[in-house]
């Protein structure tokens, strides 16, 4: 494979292939165990100090069967002569070592819990976090009902391996090895033998590693499905239910949960084989060293106690081997969920902000509270995906404080200007600018003091109504929060909510209005209180009174700072200095309202024309 | 034991008996789940005892061969030995995969069907129990909940019962064996019941307390999802990591004291069984040394008493299991018993013919949970054909107004009739045939564009759903890269405003409804695709009668008759050149600020 198809897969593009090439596989194995690594150095030494508690624990309760022996073969003579010492002391020696055992075994499972716990949250932060770094772009491709499914899904999977009890690996791992040598000392012949049923077993192992891997890597894909069905399922739940979805709804989510039952099934059903496989190994073995050591003994080769407790020892190492695989089937499954979740940690952010701000000012200083707001598109050209470009060497200049409508038809390219403007993507090619400097070089905290964006939709996150419009800015007064509710005219309909600023919007804001739900988003930029302020069809959904209120307050808001507007009705452009219009990508009209309109035969005077008449 | 003990021990197991059942009454209600699965279960059961039987008696059939035929030197019993010793390795196994396999098989089912249930449920319950309830949470149900139960009754369930079998089944062994030492062992279960019961107790609340912080993570997931544009937007990533990290902080704690409990727990059952173990060496060597007991039974005693050992460990995780499946069970429990606010009638009216005759009796609504009505005592009369616009300030309650002919929520009082019959009293499926509605934000589906518009009439044929388009403007459909059959949506490619609410005009249309709701339906289109539209939707209008919410006076020509809608009343009712005479409906449509406010483009073009 070539370096270009490894890289073709880099990140999410493996996401839905679960029958990958070999070295694909490795990539992605050697992706995740990277991760895994990771994940684990912080904790090295304290896993050092619970694995030596485990084994001590274990090594306690492994005593105690020799106790009872000594205190039947010693103690039980001595008391016969009258002597119970021995015989109390074994007593006490078994109960210490069940102490021992105990609370070795409680540390251990705090200890590794305690791990475990910090491993989650530390996986849990570091794939929010870069979510948030990825770009809109991915974010569009990937959809969020993914997003979720990584962040719950994915890490129940690994939390059910983390509880999954590593005691018992440990165990198993120390009886297979103390049980082995004890196996070679008793009567080497017949140990090689033993230790030779490794060989199958390994083997078996491989395949089923090889089989699982697939079959989880499915599983993760399904349950990913089930959930994006379902969430956006619930959350059209109006459109639904006014429509009559239910019934094909109901068919889709049934088939996808049909076929995470499947590819489970599949899953469930390797362990169903592997399991009683290294079962059946071990037992194929037992009785082959049954049949040979009974041909010693007879051949005088070997006494029978010998064999009688190879045999018997001969199972306490075999089963420890069943509870390995049963350990390695739940490690399989994390594994499969943590290569998904390295797959997005690895993903880059394709519109990636540097940590600090970078470019200097043409003037020499640092970009700080002072941005003027100047904008210029240098040279643009940007196309979604692989589609053809939406703007080509596009170039304008925007100076400080002006106020710009962008008029012109759906698919024209206006909101690909906003965008850009906002940074959600990066031009193909050319510079987008805010006084002098690049946008690329601004650190997120810099570039959002710098540009901030309403968009066509209102989201809410659930909280009070004071509270979405603090996201504009969280860090800011009460008054300043109700201040900025004002000058969009929120108070209004503040007045008639239960709890005033601290009635609940409930999900999604669905107990407000789209009106009210774009003059909290509006409320929300004005508290952010950015240089250049972007506005997409962020007024449509309201009444005229209202929209009245929101453009007188935007005259007062929008003084001082540079916004770029995008509307369909022309009440907007009202409040603009400049107006341009934009087709194909390029800009057709550009000028004062005024002098657009004295342009009979513009496109923005037609348009005006008509909307006139639509008042009427 | 003195009599106040047996009480107190009756009366512990009586509690323990009915506080038990209470936990798990969820759990058990999903037995029904299990029915078509009874045999599957038996097998899984009873394969399960075999498998503990037969891995009990391999040893056994070793040792006796070893002393037997071996220490004899009967070179022709080494076949049988052998064959015999395989055989009972391969049932072993046999048995095992037959578990297994019927488990791949069967419990994986209930867990699939429960979760279709669920989902089916849940798109029956009403848009109230969907404003209320996180996303999140009902899907932590779905998902974490569920594999919960199914982990219960995969592994749980069966050795639950098995474990108990052995258990009994070796200490009546060990009484036989020598009742005075058997006593102190069997003794040894109070203990166990006592710590059982406690942490059962314990851990009960606590897995409750974590699986609903599990659901407000998986909400804070959600909604970081949903939100990704407006958190780009204003750079707050941060915040909302922050905000992340606090509650994945909070699932953490409780997962760390759900760990300690454990810990404690499970410490406790290995050590229970090694100190019984200590006073058994030491009890039953003094018997022996006193002659009281034989010192073959002795070490018959020992093994048999280290059987007891893994069905005491194995309590811990199964009761863990045992009690996580049964808070699991609640939670989704909770969502079935939620009886869909809005359904159909016991035996509804058929609707034959409809006409679209719509009226509002005197009706009011409220919120769940508000204090306040929404809308007050409404009376509307819609003839067959008619257009009503509905014009009112933001907040005036005009959303909720359009979500009561399709019963999205019920009035809390009055009626709302299509052709005379309550609308209460119809099948949802008939009323909603007859009503469409075109929401102000307009949801697409993540599918192609054609089963977007066909939604509420899926045998629409190619000319009507072209005429659709036509009427909405949505020819763009056309230039998508595999036209109608792109697939839009989130999971598709993404459509501008402006665009889905032309489609979900198109879709609104085309299911040619008796009645058509349009909420705001043309807010985001331009003004020049706004007139065509308009003169498109007259048409139609004109034989369906239809509830139109503007804001702009363009659209209100549409309509036939202009309803004001002021805090939740309707305060005038009329032609729009009628209303025009009163100054809150003057003051509400006029009139956008360019037009009343000529100063201020003179104001805005100079500066």
């Amino acid at each position: 494979m070539t370096t270009t198809s490894v890289e073709q897969w880099r990140g999410v593009a493996a996401e839905t292939q679960d029958e990958v090439a070999a070295s694909l596989s490795l990539l992605l194995r050697r992706r995740t165990r990277r991760l895994l690594a990771d994940l684990l150095a912080p904790h090295k030494r304290a896993v050092w100090i619970y694995t030596v508690a485990i084994v001590v624990s274990v090594v306690a309760s492994m005593a105690i069967p020799a106790l009872v022996g000594i205190g039947i073969d010693r103690g039980i003579p001595a008391a016969r002569r009258g002597d119970d010492v021995p015989l109390v002391v074994v007593a006490a020696l078994i109960a210490g070592c069940a102490v021992l055992q105990a609370v070795l075994y409680r540390t251990f499972v705090l200890g590794t819990g305690r791990i475990g716990q910090r491993i989650l949250l530390e996986l849990r932060q570091r794939v929010f976090r870069h979510f948030q770094r990825l770009s809109l772009a991915f974010h569009e491709r990937y959809t969020s009902g993914r997003m979720i499914s990584r962040l719950t899904s994915d890490m129940d999977t690994i939390s059910a391996m983390l509880d999954a009890g590593l005691d018992t690996l440990v165990t198993a791992v120390l009886s297979i090895v103390t049980v082995g040598t004890v196996l070679l000392v008793l009567d080497w012949p017949l140990g090689l033998v033993s230790l030779a049923s490794f060989v199958p077993l390994l083997w078996l192992s491989r395949w089923y590693q090889r089989r699982s891997t697939a079959a989880y890597r499915r599983t993760r894909e399904a349950i990913a499905l089930v959930i994006v069905h379902f969430t956006e399922s619930l959350r059209g739940i109006r459109a639904v239910q006014a429509f009559r979805r239910e019934p094909r709804n109901n068919q889709i989510f049934g088939d996808l949960n049909e076929d995470y039952r499947r590819t489970t099934t599949t899953s469930f059903q390797l362990l169903t084989v592997y399991w009683p496989g290294i079962r059946f190994i071990g037992n194929l073995t037992t009785a082959a060293i049954l049949l040979m050591g009974g041909l010693r003994v007879i051949n005088g080769d070997m006494k029978v106690g010998v064999l009688a407790s190879f045999v018997l020892y001969l199972r306490r190492f075999f089963e420890p081997i069943a509870d390995v695989s049963q350990f390695y089937d739940s490690f399989q499954g994390a594994a499969a969920a943590l290569e998904k979740l390295a797959g997005v940690l690895d993903e880059e952010p394709s519109v990636p902000m540097p940590p600090q701000t970078m470019d200097r000012l043409p003037d020499g200083g640092w970009p700080t509270d002072e941005w003027q707001g100047a904008v210029e598109f240098r040279g643009v050209t940007f196309g979604y995906r692989d589609a053809a470009p939406v703007l080509r060497e596009f170039d304008l200049e925007v100076p400080a404080g002006q106020t710009v409508a962008l008029l012109g038809k759906t698919g024209a390219g206006k909101s690909t200007i906003a965008r850009l403007l906002a940074r959600f993507y990066d031009p193909v090619s050319g510079e987008v600018l805010v006084d002098g400097v690049a946008l690329r070089s601004l650190a997120e905290p810099e570039l959002r003091r710098a540009v901030a964006m309403v968009t066509q939709e209102s989201f809410l996150f659930t909280g009070s109504v004071a509270e979405n419009i603090a996201f504009g800015r969280p860090e800011a007064s009460r008054d300043e929060i109700e201040a900025a509710g004002r000058a969009v005219g929120l108070d209004a309909v503040v007045r008639r909510l239960p709890n005033g600023w601290d009635s609940a919007v409930g999900k999604n804001g669905a107990k407000l209005s789209a009106g009210q739900r774009q003059l909290i988003a509006l409320a929300r930029a004005v508290l952010a209180d950015p240089a250049v302020l972007i506005l997409d069809e962020a007024s449509s959904s309201l009444d005229a009174p209202t929209e009245r209120l929101v453009q007188r307050a935007l005259r007062t808001v929008l003084a001082g700072r540079t916004a770029l507007i995008i509307a369909h009705r022309l009440s907007t452009v009202g409040i603009a200095d400049r107006v341009l219009v934009v087709d194909d990508g390029r800009i057709v009209e550009d000028g004062t309202p005024a002098q657009l309109l004295a342009a009979d035969d513009g496109e923005y005077a037609a348009l005006h024309r008509q909307w006139l008449e639509s008042l009427a | 034991m003195p009599a106040g003990t047996v009480q107190t021990v009756i009366a512990a197991a009586r509690g323990l008996g009915s506080r038990t059942l209470r936990r798990y009454r969820s759990l058990y209600g999903f037995r029904a789940y299990l029915r078509p699965f009874r045999w599957q279960m038996w097998v899984m059961f009873v394969a399960a005892f075999a498998m503990v039987a037969a891995s009990t008696l391999v040893p056994l059939v070793i040792k006796a061969a070893v002393n037997g035929p071996i220490a004899r030197g009967d070179r022709g019993a080494m076949v049988p030995v052998f064959l015999a010793a395989l055989g009972l390795g391969i049932a072993e196994c046999a048995l095992i995969f037959v578990r297994r396999y019927i488990q791949s098989i069967a419990v994986l089912r209930v867990e699939t069907n429960i979760r279709d249930d669920l989902y089916r449920h849940l798109q029956r319950l009403a848009v109230a129990f969907h404003d209320q309830w996180q996303t999140g949470q009902l899907l932590s149900r779905a998902t974490t909940d569920l594999s919960s139960i199914r982990r219960f009754l995969g592994f749980g369930a069966i050795f639950l019962v098995v474990n108990g079998v052995q258990y009994v089944a070796v200490v009546v062994l060990l009484v036989a064996t020598y009742p005075p030492l058997g006593l102190v062992v069997a003794a040894m279960t109070v203990p166990v019941i006592w710590l059982a019961r406690r942490f059962g107790n314990e851990y009960s609340l606590l897995s409750r307390r974590m699986q609903d912080q599990q659901g407000d993570l998986a909400t804070a997931a959600e909604e970081a999802a949903s939100g990704i544009r407006v958190t780009k937007a204003f750079g707050r990533g941060a915040l909302l990591h922050t905000q992340f990290v606090r509650q994945a902080e909070v699932v953490r704690g409780s997962a760390l004291e759900m760990v300690a409990l454990r810990g404690r727990f499970w410490a406790l059952l290995e050590l229970i069984p090694n100190v019984v173990m200590a006073l058994v060496v030491l009890l039953g060597g003094l018997a022996v040394a006193h002659h009281a007991m034989s010192l073959g039974a002795l070490v018959a005693f020992t093994t048999l008493l280290v059987l007891l050992q893994w069905p005491i460990i194995d309590i811990g995780w199964i009761l863990s299991m045992a009690q996580e499946a049964a808070t699991a069970a609640d939670r989704i429990h909770e969502v079935f018993a939620t009886v869909p606010a809005v359904a159909d009638p016991p035996s509804p009216v058929p609707l034959v013919d409809p006409r679209g005759h719509l009226r509002f009796e005197h009706v009011s609504f409220a919120f769940p949970g508000a204090d306040e009505p929404t809308l007050r005592d409404i009376d509307l009369d819609l003839a067959p054909g008619e257009t009503l616009a509905i014009v009112g300030a933001t907040g005036s309650g005009k959303t909720a107004l359009t979500a009561l002919p399709a019963r999205l929520y019920d009035v809390t009082a009055g009626r709302i009739t299509l052709d005379g019959v309550d609308i209460r009293d119809l099948a949802l499926r008939d009323l909603r045939s007859r009503i469409a509605t075109a929401f102000e934000d307009p949801v697409l589906f993540s599918m192609s564009v054609r089963e977007n518009l066909v939604l509420g009439r899926p045998d629409a044929t190619d000319a009507e759903i072209e005429a659709a388009i036509d009427l909405a403007q949505a020819g763009f459909v056309h230039r998508l890269p595999w036209g109608l059959d792109t697939r839009i949506g989130e999971q598709g490619l993404s459509l501008s405003g402006g665009q889905r609410q032309r489609l979900a005009l198109a879709r609104a249309v085309l299911a040619r409804p008796s009645v058509l709701v349009l909420d705001d339906p043309l807010s985001a289109l331009d003004v020049h695709t706004e007139a065509k539209v308009e003169a498109a939707l007259a048409r139609v209008l004109r034989d369906t009668t239809a509830i139109l919410v503007v804001h702009r006076p363009s659209t209100v020509a549409l309509a036939d008759r202009v309803a004001l809608l002021e805090d939740g009343r309707i305060t005038a009712i009329g032609t729009h050149s009628e209303l025009m005479q009163l100054p809150a409906y003057a003051e509400v449509l006029s009139v956008d600020a360019l037009h009343s406010d000529p100063d201020d483009v003179a104001a805005g073009a100079s500066r």
